[in-house]
């Protein structure tokens, strides 16, 4: 057997001149429901976390509170078309699954990865530490936000980073091709996700307080 | 911020002024006495005698009367409540009733068709309308009528303030009430106010969420850090209505009542007015030299006694203590012997409590026992 | 009807390739490893009925302590982590789980699948679920179990008045549990979703499933909620974080909304199963179809939804503004209307039908009775006046207590009667259900129904103590009674389960002639739960299609036998079209050991062992890896 295609393909269901595929892709197959369905829990807890940030926003008199500036956008912005960015070679890595490319399911993977890396690694070694200086988790209702939303949505990076290494050696492996890619998909739909929640994370924690 | 406060709408309907209250009154005359209101078995407003008799007294006749009762309001707040109350509990017993009587029919008919067996499939032309009937149309309508009662009470009760003949402060604290006055009176856990007059009580907390709740003058309104709220106390008649925190604030939250004491206008400025006297000075020996033990000890470190150099600002301030009813914020009576007990161990009666063991001798806990009940 | 074109035998034949198929070896790593979702389903049942007897006898404790005023038999601490537990313990460790635990053994069932979806997500759920009970047990051995109530309000829960570990294994016991329940949730939509049997198009869906879907969308969208909050308070708690505190721009208001955004879909999350159950039971015992079937699914979806738009009910005494409180006002008055009209649905199935009036029926009635007057006094309290005087008092202990039992608890118990049998093969003991049932009947209303004077009284809720005098006295003394009334009817239906368990007479498939595919197939059903998946032509299968009644339809006649492996179909959203053949995981003993690292972990948390807590979440992305890497039979990702 060639690598990237697997046996039994279609099946019997028992019921006469009934035969069906054994692999979903898509709507077709459960684990793309579960992500569909895990990525609406998380939104969720998302939209959930930044309206409280909006709430006691709102209620406070100064927001940035006295004493400290409104976030500067030149780092994140940088960040941003980083992560964004990202999702480019994620989405030519499923686009060429489907079509059996395995060249550009790795390696669009790996470069999704790679800038992944370096927007978690300019968070958490430059960016963190800038703010840091000036305000910290502790500080007030402001700093346990600005660090709390960022945490939540890096820490989904870090999963994302996670699953996609996962997935990276088994695509070395030859386990994917065009009509098995399901986990290709997923990981696609979870990263695509994170950027998008990275949206509103920036509009609100970085924008927002200049307004 | 919210303030809620007495409404000058009858719930159904009826205009009403509060009413003055006659100081000659038999009843004005029992309560000045110091005992509780007697029931009030006829409602006199036309129209909801009717409605509240009869199961106010089954109701009422099966506890003693001195409930802090919604059923026995005292206010026209509370009459309110008390008026929403009838009008969805007899609305909830009908549809009690209704769904019982469609349960025992169902029983008859289970009953009645005995072991035989076989499915009946035929289609039951009446059901669709009948559940669209029962449970949209006729269950909305009841439902927005309700509302529609409820949003009228809502409005004449948390509008912004009429006139206030008196504003005080209540703030809430692990487990007594602290009320100040404007005059600079400070007590706890007895409120006293005049009667038919509008009192507007500002709602705050030195520590957890409280809610200020006495059922027979007004709803409750919680004490939460950081929010403003007001509630008005308006009393028709004098009387003694106790409240009682209702939001669950830690170890003793079970003993933290009080009093709100109605009185005539005349016999409230007195009272306030002595209130914000300084404290009493000691006529006995004894007395004398339970002050000197109170100011040297830790008393003094948790407890105002204005007049003296004790002021401590953890516990109740103790200036008039005698002059209240009850201690422990409506634990014990205000007498010798649970004075006694209570302030050589708090514990006992509120296991927990701020206050801790006093580590006095039995001569010493006489003498301050002495000073305090001199605090009138 | 059409004709069989097999050969005689073929069922046997089929039936001994599948049980070959499906064959597991007893012992111990089977014992962890299996993800049978019948199995499953038991143990979430089991596990959740101890849990409910605990949560029973800390009420017991509690009546007991209220018997009378100046009661000293519990000591306010001890009162109030006995109060705070039964409320986590009833709402998390039993009504939930065993609901759940129905759910799992049912909805597989009739909607004629073999098997949950995501059978391993579905064994971990339930591990994590022991290990969340666990965890949260443990707090009494350390005598700091959570002591501010169910619902923890701030500032009181924060760590200046709460300094203990009480409140840590509140908010990590939670966020634990939600792991469990989110999961399960996510599991019930994708196997309602798409693993039905063919023709089972949406209105031919039971109503116990809508039930179960509903519920999970619920979960999906409201346990975020709780989990926040959860987080957040112990990033407050444990780093000084400040989410909750005025001084530091913080709100305590945040809490009690989160919380609420969660706790009121909630109640829905626990009634909507329980009315899923009715609707089970119903057309069975009164020998008819439901009538007002599109209603009925209509309400509880309406429910689902609208019970998102209520929460702030609870907060009406904080202080809140006359247009919020009108809105919400407005929003709760109406959504007593889906749950409204189903109750007038099953009304007018009770009275056109013939109800047969076994144990079963008799608690779908008593639900029904109790969950109405729960029901009434609900837009009382929807009335905001009305709501400021009484909520906080034992009014509202009363109004949950009707709902809730009423929703959950009778139907729970009406499902230990009609489907007990279907798990155990053998059928309870029809005079003791009815015993069980009046003595709860009684029990309940004698201990709750006082509660509602009470808080009418003036009497406050969670107070460990009151003082005599006040007229609570009698109210309170009839409450505790009838508390013991109602235990002792819990138990004889405990007793009359084990008693029927081993002694019972035989039940065979279909004792009740039920007209949902769980009656299809055997009585406990076999590892594959059926011969063959059928095809559905009707909302009443077993009544309408008579080739179901000899337990396996023919190939011919659209039986589908799926012998490959572990396999299932999948089918398409709305019209149940088969789609594609799934092969399922067999027997893994992953989640189990996932979940046992994910304990270690919560535990080392709240000790704060950091480093123990880093290898602990080493080993669980370990057993995750695990879990996930492909193995020949995982073919589907």
């Amino acid at each position: 057997m060639a690598a990237g295609t697997h046996e039994m393909t279609i099946a019997e269901t028992g019921m006469p001149g009934e035969v069906l595929p054994e692999h979903g892709v898509g709507p077709r197959s459960f684990a793309w429901w579960g992500m569909v369905w895990l990525i609406a829990t998380e939104a969720t807890l998302f939209a959930l976390l930044l309206a409280s940030y909006f709430y006691l926003r709102f209620r406070s008199p100064h927001w940035p509170p006295e004493h400290i500036e409104a976030p500067e956008l030149m780092l994140p912005l940088i960040m941003t078309a980083i992560l964004w960015s990202s999702s480019i070679p994620v989405h030519i890595a499923e686009k060429g699954i489907e079509k059996g490319h395995q060249g550009k399911l790795r390696w669009g993977l790996a470069l999704g990865w790679l800038l992944g890396a370096i927007f978690f690694v300019m968070t958490v070694a430059v960016e963190w530490p800038e703010s840091l200086h000036h305000f910290t988790p502790r500080t007030n209702a402001y700093g346990s936000m600005f660090y709390t939303v960022t945490g939540f949505h890096l820490s989904h990076v870090l999963v994302g980073l996670s699953v996609s290494a996962f997935t990276q050696v088994r695509a070395w492996q030859g386990a994917f091709d065009e009509k098995k890619h399901v986990s290709v998909q997923n990981f696609a739909m979870y990263w695509h996700f994170v950027d998008i929640v990275w949206l509103f994370v920036l509009l609100s924690i970085y924008v927002s307080p200049h307004f | 911020m919210r303030t809620i406060r007495q409404p000058f709408v009858g719930a159904l309907g009826a205009n009403r002024r509060p009413r003055p209250v006659s100081a000659t009154s038999a009843r004005a005359a029992e309560l000045m006495a110091g005992r509780r209101g007697t029931l009030r078995a006829i409602s006199t407003r036309p129209g909801r005698s009717v409605l509240a008799t009869a199961p106010a007294l089954l109701l009422l006749a099966a506890c003693s009367d001195d409930s802090p009762s919604v059923l026995r309001p005292r206010s026209e707040a509370a009459e309110r409540v008390e008026g929403l109350w009838w009008l969805t509990f007899w609305t909830s017993v009908f549809v009690c009733v209704l769904v019982a009587a469609f349960i025992v029919q169902a029983v008859r008919r289970g009953r009645a068709a005995g072991a035989e067996e076989g499915i009946d499939k035929r289609p039951v032309p009446w059901g669709p309308r009948f559940i669209v009937i029962a449970g949209l149309v006729v269950s909305g309508a009841v439902l927005a009528g309700t509302f529609a009662v409820s949003l009228r009470a809502l409005n004449a009760l948390a509008g912004p303030s009429g006139d206030t003949a008196l504003t005080i402060e209540v703030i809430g604290r692990n487990w007594w009430w602290e009320v100040r006055y404007p005059n600079g009176a400070v007590t706890a856990n007895e409120i006293h106010i005049p009667v038919g007059q509008p009192v507007e009580v500002k709602l705050s907390t030195a520590d957890v969420i409280h809610s200020f709740w006495v059922p027979q003058l007004n709803v409750k309104q919680d004490q939460v850090p950081g929010i403003d709220n007001r509630i008005s106390l308006l009393a028709d008649e004098p009387g003694r209505y106790r409240g009682q925190c209702a939001e669950f604030c830690g170890l003793q939250h079970a003993h933290m009542s009080m009093y709100v004491e109605a009185q005539p206008p005349a016999e409230f400025d007195q009272w306030l007015a002595r209130q914000a006297a300084p404290a009493a000075v000691p006529t006995s020996s004894t007395a004398s030299t339970g002050r000197d033990i109170f100011l040297r000890s830790s008393c003094a470190g948790c407890h105002a006694v204005r007049g003296t150099t004790a002021a401590g600002t953890l516990g109740p301030d103790l200036t008039h203590l005698a002059s209240r009813e009850t201690i422990g914020a409506g634990t014990l009576s205000m007498q010798r012997g649970p004075l006694t007990e209570f302030v050589r161990n708090a514990q006992d009666a509120k296991p927990g409590a701020t206050m801790p063991l006093t580590e006095l001798t039995p001569e010493e806990l006489s003498a301050v026992v002495d000073y305090l009940m001199g605090l009138e | 009807m059409t004709t069989v074109l097999e050969p005689p035998g073929w069922k046997d034949e089929l039936t001994e390739e599948l049980d070959e198929t499906w064959h597991s070896p007893p012992g111990l790593r089977e014992w962890i490893s299996t993800v049978d979702h019948k199995r499953i389903g038991m143990r979430y049942f089991y596990l959740g009925m101890v849990f409910f007897i605990i949560g029973g006898i800390q009420s017991l404790l509690i009546r007991m302590q209220l018997a009378g005023p100046d009661l000293d038999l519990l000591s306010p601490e001890s009162y109030n982590q006995l109060f705070t537990m039964h409320g986590i313990t009833m709402m998390f460790l039993f009504a939930m789980p065993v609901l759940s635990g129905f759910g799992n053994y049912f909805v597989p069932l009739m909607i004629g699948a073999r098997d949950m979806a995501f059978p391993r997500l579905n064994a971990f759920g339930f591990w994590v679920l022991l290990g969340a009970g666990i965890f949260m047990y443990s707090s009494f051995a350390m005598g700091q179990a959570p002591n501010d109530g169910w619902f923890n309000y701030l500032p009181l829960a924060g760590a200046e008045y709460t300094p203990g570990v009480n409140i840590d294994f509140y908010t990590l016991g939670l966020v634990f549990l939600g792991v469990s329940s989110t999961g399960g949730a996510i599991n019930f939509i994708v196997t309602i979703l798409k693993l039905r049997a063919p023709g089972m198009t949406l209105n031919r869906i039971p109503i116990f499933v809508w039930g179960e879907l509903a519920m999970a969308l619920q979960i999906v969208f409201a346990l975020p909620a709780l989990s926040l909050a959860a987080v957040l308070l112990t990033l407050e708690r444990k780093f000084g974080f400040h989410f909750f505190d005025k001084t530091a721009g913080g709100d305590p208001l945040l809490w009690q909304h989160l919380f609420w955004i969660f706790g009121h879909p909630e109640v829905y999350i626990v009634a909507l199963p329980g009315f899923g159950i009715a609707s089970a039971i119903i057309p069975t015992w009164c020998r008819r179809p439901m009538v007002g079937y599109t209603y009925i699914v209509i309400g509880e979806l309406a429910v689902a939804l609208v019970g998102f738009g209520v929460w702030v009910h609870h907060m009406f005494a904080v202080g809140l503004s006359n247009i919020t409180l009108s809105f919400i006002s407005l929003a709760s008055f109406m959504v007593v209307i889906p749950s409204g009209i189903q109750v007038f649905a099953w009304l007018a199935t009770l009275v056109s039908g013939r109800p047969k009036l076994s144990s079963a029926m008799w608690f779908v009635l008593g639900f029904i009775m109790i969950f109405v007057i729960g029901g009434v006094t609900g837009p009382m309290l929807g009335a905001v006046v009305l709501n400021q005087a009484l909520t906080d008092s034992y009014f509202v202990v009363a109004h949950l207590h009707y709902v809730l039992v009423g929703s959950a608890v009778f139907p729970i118990f009406g499902a230990v009667y009609h489907w007990g049998p279907k798990m155990t093969g053998r059928i309870l003991d029809e005079r003791l259900g009815k015993i069980s049932f009046w003595l709860m009947f009684v029990g309940f209303n004698l201990a709750f129904f006082p509660q509602h004077l009470l808080g009418v009284f003036g009497m406050p809720r969670r107070i460990y103590t009151y003082e005599e005098g006040l007229g609570w006295d009698a109210y309170n003394l009839a409450s505790t009674v009838g508390a013991f009334v109602l235990a002792v009817g819990i138990l004889v239906t405990i007793v009359n389960w084990y008693r029927s368990k081993r002694k019972g007479p035989v039940a065979g498939n279909n004792p009740w002639n039920g007209e949902t595919l769980e009656w299809y197939t055997s009585s406990p059903p076999p590892h594959y739960n059926f011969v063959t998946v059928p095809t559905i032509r009707s909302r009443e299968p077993m009544w309408d299609q008579p080739e179901l009644a000899g337990g396996a339809q023919a190939p011919s006649e659209g039986g589908r036998s799926l012998t490959g492996g572990h396999v299932t179909l999948s089918t398409s959203l709305l019209d149940a079209r088969p789609q594609a053949i799934v092969h399922m995981p067999h027997a893994s003993p992953w989640p189990f050991y996932f979940s046992v690292a994910l304990t270690v972990l919560f535990f080392m948390i709240l000790v704060e062992l950091w480093y123990v807590a880093v290898l602990a979440g080493v080993a669980s992305v370990m057993t995750m890896v695990g879990w996930y890497w492909p193995r020949h039979e995982t073919q589907e990702t």
